[in-house]
């Protein structure tokens, strides 16, 4: 055994990496400088990923071909329509259309949240790509915290791109100033990371297609139980409503989309009834606010799962 | 400053009824290059993984340069080449080491010396920018190792280090362990190639059936009991039993110009030769039969052929 010394090169690393919160006795969050910055720089390798991978470039150009699709049908029904419909008449259409799309965009966008992110944690697990990050001096919460924020911004221009473009079409086409822009976009992103946040969560457990699959079935049963939501309110079925409420609250993602139908949506579709793309019964603000506290606790108890699991 | 740098006592890990490493007991000192041995499923991976934080104990205590296992500044302190290494093959060599230099905390500053440096010493031109991808298995292996030491560690933990390398990789490795450890660093060497590991190390420890079974210094066994074949001529019979007085030695075969004895330490043998030679022998050459690493691995495993 030798008994040299050994030359340190980096005095720096032992030191404290910022001050200590605890919270009840079981969850000890550390935070400080250098954990912002493990999250600054998850943050940013998660979205130079998606960029390096090309799945930013695909993903911008299906939205530019949906985009150009929507365009050219709004352009061929407009010009189909006679020229004597009135003025009220010619902006239902087009506020119908672009409701249309709007509705295919955010399925589009929940779509890619989950396909974006299954493979994040499990796959990193699986394939021992983690073992070599994990070892570093990190915290793990932060691994999580900086993918969930670069997944974030992934969704974010992608939301902008595809809703931010259908609404801007809408208008340059059609002269359809979408009401309520911002909080649709707001509203569909929110939906968009709160399937991030529970793809997130199943990765730090399951596999990448199970987290996939497991994420998308709760979108399917979301979307199902507004289906019997709106059933049940028309029929006055109130254990079909109370199901369709149940539903929301396990998934609250079909919700958001009706609070966004509500804001946006022309009033003949509204009176029609269900469907898509109405919303007979509107979600309220507290149902948002438990959106964001769902998506929010999803990626706390992937942080704290991640932290405690073996790798 | 702690004794050792890694002292490990009665570390243990079960998943549900499945027991991975049922008594892992070892210490290591500063500045030791220390292989770790045993069969494949033996439980040296999750040995590894308990060390480094990784996985948690079921049982048992540890310490990491005096500090418990897994604290982030143990961890800021340790360089690590997993078997199999996988990484953002989306990445250049160089963009891998300032990602993982820049999670071990080092400023870009100190890393954009550091990271051409590294490359260069494992040697990866360091203007490549092409994915790490393109690389070839030895070129990724290269680039693992450089990651393991952007932040100089104090302990390097390499396990299968030189799989996939070709012998001028693996060449590499060696001086590598030895340069680290020349620095004062421990390096902790888990390795199939036990030629490599016999070459690099200090102290090797076994493990089966995850259960650490021995520890001997490099080279230890040899100075055990041993053979060696003599070529003689006039060996008389006289001789042979005088040979089998002397305390601890056998003589295990005699065919004419042959003669193998089993003595108790290489030190036997000069002794051994005088008597011959006083009966009349002439002795043309002695050969100690060495006992290598791999036999003593084969002995220490028994039956135990891995996984």
């Amino acid at each position: 055994m030798s008994d040299q010394v050994f030359r340190p090169a980096n005095e720096g690393l032992a030191q404290s990496a910022g001050g200590e919160f605890r919270a009840g006795s079981l969850i000890v969050v550390r935070c400080g400088p250098r954990a912002l910055r493990t999250v600054w720089i998850m943050a940013q390798v998660t979205f130079l990923e998606a960029a390096r991978r090309k799945i930013l470039w695909l993903a911008g150009i299906a939205g530019v071909a949906f985009l150009g699709l929507f365009w050219t049908a709004l352009h061929s029904m407009l010009r189909s329509m006679a020229p004597n419909i009135t003025p009220v008449a010619r902006l239902e259409g087009v506020r119908m259309m672009t409701m249309m799309v709007l509705y295919a965009g955010s399925m589009m966008t929940s779509l890619m949240a989950a396909l974006i992110s299954c493979d994040t944690l499990s796959g990193e697990i699986a394939s021992g790509t983690i073992h070599a990050i994990a070892t570093k001096p990190v915290h793990r919460w932060c691994l999580v915290l900086g993918k969930w924020i670069g997944f974030i911004a992934i969704l974010a221009l992608y939301v902008l791109l595809i809703e931010g473009g259908t609404i801007a079409i809408g208008w340059i086409e059609g002269r359809h100033a979408t009401p309520h822009a911002g909080a649709a976009l707001g509203l569909i992103g929110l939906q968009a990371v709160v399937l991030l946040g529970v793809t997130m969560l199943c990765s730090t457990r399951l596999s990448a297609l199970t987290s996939g699959a497991c994420s998308l079935g709760l979108y399917g049963i979301a979307f199902l139980g507004g289906w019997i939501e709106q059933f049940g309110a028309l029929r006055h079925v109130k254990a079909c409503v109370d199901l369709g409420i149940l539903a929301s609250l396990v998934m609250p993602s079909d919700a958001l989309w009706r609070r966004v139908a509500m804001k946006v949506q022309p009033p003949i579709m509204g009176a029609a009834g269900i469907g898509p793309f109405s919303s007979s019964i509107v979600p309220d603000n507290a149902m948002v606010i438990y959106a964001v506290i769902y998506s929010l606790a999803a990626i706390v108890i992937a942080q704290i799962i991640f932290g405690r699991r073996d790798l | 400053m702690a004794a050792f740098t890694i002292d490990a006592e009665g570390l243990r890990k079960d998943y549900g009824t499945r027991t991975a490493v049922r008594d892992l007991t070892l210490q290591v000192g500063r500045g030791e290059a220390f292989g770790f041995l045993g069969p494949n499923g033996a439980g040296k991976s999750t040995s590894i993984k308990m060390l480094l934080g990784l996985v948690k104990p079921t049982n048992g205590r540890a310490l990491l340069l005096g500090q418990p296992l897994g604290s982030r500044d143990v961890r800021a302190r340790i360089g690590f080449l997993p078997e199999h290494f996988r990484f953002y093959d989306w990445l250049s060599a160089p963009e891998l080491l300032m990602l993982h230099g820049r999670l071990c905390g080092l400023p870009d500053h100190d890393l954009r010396r550091r990271v051409p440096r590294l490359l260069d010493r494992v040697g990866l031109a360091s203007n490549n920018s092409k994915p790490i991808r393109s690389y070839s298995k030895g070129m990724m292996q290269r680039v693992g190792l450089a990651q393991a030491m952007v932040n100089e560690p104090e302990i390097l933990f390499l396990d299968e280090p030189t799989s996939g390398l070709d012998p001028g990789g693996r060449k590499l490795v060696r001086e590598i362990v030895r340069e680290q450890r020349d620095r004062g660093a421990t390096v902790f060497l888990n390795s199939h190639l036990l030629g490599e590991v016999e070459q690099s190390c200090d102290r090797v420890a076994f493990i089966r059936n995850g259960q650490v079974i021995g520890e001997y210094a490099m080279g230890a066994w040899q100075k055990q009991q041993t053979t060696a074949e003599i070529d003689a001529t006039g060996i008389r019979s006289a001789a042979v039993a005088l040979l089998e007085l002397m305390d601890g030695v056998h003589v295990e075969s005699h065919t004419g110009r042959k003669l193998r004895l089993r003595v108790p330490n290489e030190a036997s043998l000069p002794e051994a030769v005088r008597v011959l030679v006083e009966n009349g022998a002439g002795i043309y050459s002695v050969i100690p039969q060495r006992v290598s690493l791999e036999d003593l691995f084969l002995e220490m495993m028994g039956s135990d052929p891995g996984l």
